[in-house]
């Protein structure tokens, strides 16, 4: 029995080296009518190596997108060019157009401030401030005054946590700090606070990882409600996840986007092989 | 099967190693705990042996005299100012009022061994009591002054002076007998010790000008050095590019902490006394040369600091739209603050310690005053400790140790300090 496994698993290795030798460019429409943010062409490296090879993709309005694929295939990287967070990292090189409403984010003219108040970001570990749970949602707007008393504050806290459904869990305790609530109320928080600022698109980098699954389930069901206003960004390992809220799937493979779908349409009949191998659960 | 004896032979291994590993742990354990005694014990004999030198400091004697105060022998006008009051000289009263006090004392010689009965600061003392009550001139007032440092020692029945048996001394206690039996001599506690400058009295000589002096040139050393380095700390952490001159600089720095101190008092000498012509023996020449010294231990440690912040806390700050230096000033500091107060007190602690430059710059001038802002001449604890431990006299050997007693009392307290300091700022995540 494991022994059938294991030579299945190695050939399924060397065909996927194939394939991927093979691939020219992504399959299915990568394009959307209406677009948020349009990635052209984009390569990314880290030093010499490169990280992301030639992707071109569209985000589109109101949409969910997920990103899934084996790990190390670039997935963060791509999503931490959204909104320039990779200018954190030194030997990090994008190139490439991104564009968000036609405008360029990486030209020199684009203030990454502002982006990043347009872009807000959900990271994979839930980091919040090591301060007030009122001080963790209050910080984005406060920075850059968004309210402009105590009254409309306290409101824009409120409004957020129970966006993020933990108001009811964290009302009594606005002053207690957010490093001691739970895994997934401190991810909760962070999306509170990271939709205190309104933001237009939310990248979430595996927002869901440390959570269990009734924790889960009110993410998944905070994040259709986000879709009327926010564009969304979603990488995640869970393809049940994917399959649940996105409307369209990205699947990466080493660097490469190798398709682009229907959500329904990638879970249930992909057409690249590539992809058919990693829903399937045969990859290496 | 195969699996099987493959675990026992592993159970069977590691059994038998397991007493092995037991005992290498015990060993260590029973090490560690020798070389925290050892460590302890040093510590113990230190503190020991200063409280029991410096404890008599901190007792001066008094002898209660009664002195004779006529405006008209002591120069003063019928209505004397109290500047004039102050001014005035009170040796002869005090030599009479002496004499008065041992009416068999005849001959020069024994008078003038008479007169190193009370210490030259009784003067003084007069004055100040004169000054604070002006109607007891024109009277034979009942004052208490301080002894000489010797009487005092034997009126204390210190150990040294047991073996002492020569003439001299006999009378001495003999004197001190008579004065106790009258109750005109008395073992007070020595405030004059906290309330005065350095003196060539022993027992007239206080702390008071050294603490202020160590206090001013730390103000100085703290205000310059701690903005400094966490500036600096801040800018080779977060904004410098990484490249071959940082990399020079952070070498450089790790460099800087490692020179002698006394390299700090020559560049503080070259520079800030003969270039810049600021003051010699001033806390702020002082606190500048002590700043470069403590610099280095600040950036080095604020750096190991900020470095320890999780880059997740500022990568939040930043998703959020929150610019490089908001993300610092709000976030990364905040959260290394208890590692660069830590580091910021070892340096100050460092700096009150340090001896070497300030002998360099001339603050191991003999003070008197005690200084009263950053361009006084001044001396700091250590450079006291210095000064007092070459006198020959044992009340200055005694003052010495409470010197050091004075300057641990100060080590305690910056880093009680530092303590509350780090819990205050942990307490608010
Ligand atoms: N800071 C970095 N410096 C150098 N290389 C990096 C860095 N971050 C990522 N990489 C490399 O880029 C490639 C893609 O990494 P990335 O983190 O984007 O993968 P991922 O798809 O998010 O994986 P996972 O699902 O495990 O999170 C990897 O080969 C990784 O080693
Ligand atoms: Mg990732």
């Amino acid at each position: 029995m494991t022994k059938t496994a294991e030579t299945t698993s190695s050939d399924t290795q060397s065909r996927n080296s194939q394939l991927l030798a093979e691939f020219k460019e992504t399959t299915g429409n990568v394009r959307v009518t209406e677009p948020k943010m349009r990635m052209d062409n984009v390569n990314v490296h880290y030093g010499d190596n490169q990280a992301i090879f030639d992707v071109n993709l569209d985000l589109g309005k109101n949409e969910v997108l997920a990103m899934i694929g084996p790990s190390g295939c670039g997935k963060s990287t791509f999503l931490r060019c959204m909104n320039r967070m990779n200018d954190t990292v030194d030997s990090c090189r994008v190139t490439g157009s991104l564009t968000l409403d036609g405008e360029d984010i990486y030209a020199p003219e684009q203030d990454v401030v502002l982006l990043r108040a347009r872009v807000g970001m959900v990271f994979q570990k839930p980091n919040p401030f090591p301060k007030s749970i009122y001080d963790n949602v209050a910080y984005g707007p406060r920075i850059h005054g968004l309210a402009s008393s105590k009254d409309e504050l306290d409101q824009i806290v409120e409004t957020s946590l129970k966006r993020a459904s933990i108001w009811n869990e964290v009302k009594d305790r606005l002053d207690a700090p957010g490093t001691g609530l739970s895994g997934g109320q401190q991810q909760r928080l962070c999306i509170a606070r990271t939709i205190a600022v309104s933001p237009e698109i939310i990248l979430m980098d595996e927002p869901c990882s440390a959570l269990d699954p009734i924790a889960t389930a009110s993410i998944e069901e905070l994040i259709d409600e986000l879709r009327q206003n926010y564009a969304i960004a979603i990488v995640t390992h869970s393809m049940q996840q994917a399959a649940r809220v996105s409307q369209r799937t990205a699947y990466f493979h080493l660097g490469r986007l190798i398709e682009l779908g229907e959500t329904k349409k990638i879970f249930t009949n992909p057409s690249h092989e590539l992809t058919e191998n990693y829903i399937t659960g045969r990859f290496g | 099967m195969n699996n099987t004896t493959t675990k026992r032979n592993t159970t069977d291994i590691v059994k038998a190693g397991l007493a092995k590993r037991y005992a290498r742990e015990r060993r260590f354990k029973l090490m560690g705990v020798a070389a925290v005694s050892i460590s302890m014990a040093f510590l113990a004999f230190l503190l020991i042996s200063i409280f029991a030198k410096g404890l008599p400091a901190f007792q001066t004697t008094y002898i209660k005299l009664d002195i004779t105060l006529e405006k008209k022998s002591l120069g003063l006008p019928e209505e004397p100012t109290a500047i004039e009051i102050s001014r005035a000289r009170y040796d002869k009263s005090i030599k009479k009022a002496l004499l008065a006090q041992f009416p068999d004392v005849t001959k020069r010689k024994e008078k003038r061994m008479l007169y190193q009965f009370v210490s030259s600061y009784a003067s003084r003392q007069v004055a100040d009591a004169l000054v604070a009550d002006p109607t007891l001139l024109d009277t034979t007032a009942s004052l208490w002054v301080l002894a000489d440092d010797e009487v005092a020692a034997l009126a204390r029945q210190a150990d040294y002076t047991l073996e002492k048996k020569d003439k001299q001394t006999e009378i001495t206690r003999a004197r001190i007998e008579e004065l106790k039996a009258e109750n005109r001599i008395e073992t007070r506690f020595n405030w004059l010790f906290f309330q005065r400058g350095d003196s060539r009295e022993p027992e007239a000589a206080g702390i008071k000008g050294a603490i202020m002096g160590s206090f001013y040139t730390l103000i100085v050393t703290l205000v310059l050095s701690f903005p400094i380095g966490v500036a600096a700390a801040v800018y080779l952490e977060e904004f410098a590019p990484k490249n071959k001159l940082t990399d020079i600089i952070e070498v450089n720095i790790n460099n800087l902490a490692a020179v002698p101190s006394i390299v700090y008092g020559l560049l503080g000498v070259a520079v800030f006394i003969n270039f810049f012509h600021l003051p010699r023996s001033a806390p702020l020449v002082g606190g500048i040369v002590l700043s470069l010294m403590t610099l280095p231990t600040i950036i080095i440690a604020s750096r190991a600091a900020l470095k320890s912040v999780p880059p997740s806390i500022a990568d939040a700050a930043l998703a959020l739209g929150a610019s490089k230096i908001q993300t610092i000033t709000h976030h990364v500091l905040p959260l290394a603050m208890p590692g660069i107060l830590t580091g910021t007190i070892i340096g100050m602690a460092q700096a009150l310690g340090e001896s070497a430059p300030l002998l360099m710059i001339g603050m191991v001038a003999f003070i008197v005053d005690v200084p009263t802002g950053i361009t006084d001449p001044a001396t700091v604890l250590p450079v006291q400790v210095y000064l007092w431990s070459d006198s020959p006299e044992r009340a200055f050997t005694e003052r010495t140790s409470a010197a050091i007693m004075v300057l641990l009392i100060f080590l305690i307290a910056m880093n009680a300090l530092a303590v509350l300091l780090r819990k205050q700022f942990e307490r608010r995540w």
